[in-house]
């Protein structure tokens, strides 16, 4: 079982020596939800005495980003990210806890803020459904009070690096969803924000759009030296964009390190591929470790770390094995593992 | 403050213009928006005539006290508001709990312009326009039967109390609609509310006292149509005219009040 990390943040991995342009301390959200049985029963009792309970939706969230760095905000459905997220851009107010994000309070909400951050929502839009791009783009601009000559600068140069053409002044309606995804981070980045807050940036969009969407962070986060904190189920977004990752399940904060380490720190266990002359059932496996897969003769066992010697040993004694390899397991399984399990063993 | 003017205004164009070309895709719409405008119009005035006897109007008093080109002067505020509130209050002010149920709320609040400013100016429907054209014409056309007296301090004095009227309407609405934050669905106590305000097509005094009261008190209808329909025809007494100014100023301040209030509980829906 992980326990999780205390609440005094860990030691971000690229220290630097400038201030963090996010900090968050002690976070805490509870909900509060209706507690309604199903059928109609249930709805006729709960419309005659309504009753709700608290329910945490984060606990006690600490950790700081630095200026320019790019971190993975992992955890499976439901831990916590998009509420994490909805606190830092001021969007809901904490239960508990502060955040400071680049210098300001966000649910006090001042402008000064707003028009240094961003907040991409993948399963939200905010371009005109019935309008070309452009228009939400013109929009946005005077909301943010950019004369036209800079407006038109900076979409020049989104459009770009985002290759977007014609399909700017195309009804968004009639956009596909990577175009219209790419339009959206326009709109998104137009004011030049010093933060942005990216959740699920790449949902629902094909391989190739992901791969584009992704390259166009990296650029950007070069280019403009913005700091960037980004959810994402794809793990290739993770794997590719994010050098340090937060990892939060059921509301808590578990691991705040390099996306590197914490293999080691979910898995106490290493992986060993073996080949053997022969198939061998099932059953002949449960002494050494856990079957993860079983295709004929090829078998993959988990098996745990401080065992590592001793069962590799009794493998290579006891079994007819041909190829034995060990490996740490591919950082997606591990978090495949955890979001469907909810603890690690 | 100069540049924030400019913002402000700019944002407005922008926000008008785009909801403009957004309607123009979509003709078929605006013509049936015109059509229910025009049926709704005409069956006021119907309703209003039976009141009357024959609708070609004798002087004699009928409803509470008021004669029928009098009460036409109310009919015609009434016809005015409804247009401002086809063309500017509902189309917003409708879709705030749209926002909040699909969490698009989201967006307004995190851009550097006020919510409020943003959740009620950010679109127009020219489908009420005509009403307002109709509304205006009704209400000084009566009024120029029964002999008002409709020189530029009138005038002046009526174009005051129609915005206080226009204010007090906005800010009853925003404060309903302000209520999805918690209950998310509100259309049914804004279906009320309509209802209500309904009651300002007829002038302030035909209805019984305890409803007058009521009309003036709580929801103040009489503030709405009757005090600037009296104003046409030069009979407002300072006091209600001031009156009306306050009771806009005050329910503006609240309906601001309330909405930074329910922010705060603002769960924003989840994805």
């Amino acid at each position: 079982m992980l326990v999780p990390v205390p609440s005094a943040p860990l030691p971000p991995v690229p220290q630097t020596p400038s201030e963090p342009i996010v900090v968050a301390r002690g976070l805490c959200k509870t909900f509060r939800v209706a507690e309604k049985q199903p059928g109609l029963g249930g709805t006729l009792r709960h419309f005659l005495r309504r009753r709700h309970r608290d329910v945490p939706a984060v606990t006690d969230v600490s950790f700081t980003i630095q200026p320019g760095e790019i971190v993975g905000f992992l955890g499976p459905n439901g831990a916590g990210k998009t509420t994490t997220l909805k606190m830092l851009t001021g969007l809901i107010h904490p239960t508990a806890g502060s955040a400071t994000v680049a210098g300001h309070t966000p649910h006090r909400r001042q402008r000064g803020f707003l028009e240094a951050i961003t907040l991409v929502m993948g399963q939200k839009q905010q371009l005109i459904w019935d309008l070309p791009p452009l228009d939400s783009l013109r929009v946005n601009a005077a909301v943010y009070g950019l004369d036209d000559t800079e407006a038109r600068r900076r979409i020049d140069e989104l459009a770009e690096m985002l290759e977007l053409g014609e399909e700017l002044t195309r009804p968004v309606r009639k956009l596909s969803l990577g175009q219209r995804m790419k339009a959206e981070l326009m709109a998104a980045l137009l004011h030049r924000p010093a933060v942005l807050f990216l959740d699920e940036p790449s949902l629902g969009l094909d391989v190739n759009a992901q791969a584009r969407v992704r390259q166009f962070l990296v650029d950007y986060n070069r280019r403009t030296g913005a700091t960037v904190l980004l959810t994402s189920h794809y793990m290739a977004d993770i794997t590719a964009l994010c050098p340090r990752v937060l990892l939060i399940h059921g509301g808590r904060l578990f691991y705040d390190g390099r996306l590197a380490g914490l293999s080691e720190r979910l898995a106490p266990w290493r992986q060993v591929r073996l080949e053997l002359a022969q198939p061998l059932p099932a059953e002949t496996f449960h002494s050494y470790g856990e079957l993860e897969s079983l295709d004929g003769a090829e078998v993959r066992l988990l098996i745990p770390r401080q065992r590592l010697t001793e069962v590799v040993a009794r493998l290579l004694n006891e079994l007819p094995v041909l190829d034995l390899e060990v490996s740490d397991p591919p950082i997606e399984e591990l978090i495949g593992r955890l979001f469907r399990q909810g603890v690690v063993a | 403050m100069a540049s924030d003017w400019r913002r402000y205004t700019r944002t407005l164009r922008r926000f008008w213009g785009t909801a403009l070309a957004g309607q123009l895709e979509y003709q078929l719409n605006l013509l049936i928006e015109l059509l229910a405008m025009a049926g709704n119009l005409a069956g006021s005035l119907f309703v209003l005539s039976l009141f009357y006897g024959n609708g070609s109007g004798g002087s004699g008093p009928g409803l509470g006290g008021w004669s029928w080109p009098e009460a036409q002067v109310v009919l015609g505020v009434y016809t005015l508001l409804d247009g401002v509130s086809s063309t500017l209050l509902r189309p917003n002010l409708s879709r705030i709990v749209t926002h909040v149920q699909e969490g698009t709320l989201d967006f307004v609040l995190l851009k550097p312009i006020d919510s409020q400013f943003w959740l009620s100016a950010r679109t127009v429907s020219p489908a009420g326009l005509p009403e307002i054209a109709v509304g205006l014409a009704l209400m000084l056309g009566a009024g120029l039967k029964v002999g008002a007296r409709l020189d530029a301090a009138t005038l002046a004095l009526v174009a005051v109390l129609l915005l206080s009227s226009t204010v007090i309407l906005y800010a009853l609405w925003f404060l309903l609609a302000t209520t999805s934050i918690w209950f998310v669905k509100t259309w049914n106590a804004t279906e009320v509310l309509r209802a209500a305000l309904a009651a300002g097509r007829y002038p302030i005094t035909a209805y019984p006292a305890g409803l007058r009261t009521l009309f003036t008190l709580v929801l103040p209808v009489a503030f709405l149509t009757t005090v600037p329909a009296e104003a046409v025809l030069g009979r407002v007494s300072g006091p209600w005219a001031l009156a009306s100014l306050g009771v806009a100023a005050g329910f503006l301040l609240l309906s601001r009040a309330f909405w930074r209030f329910a922010l705060r509980f603002y769960t924003s829906a989840s994805s």
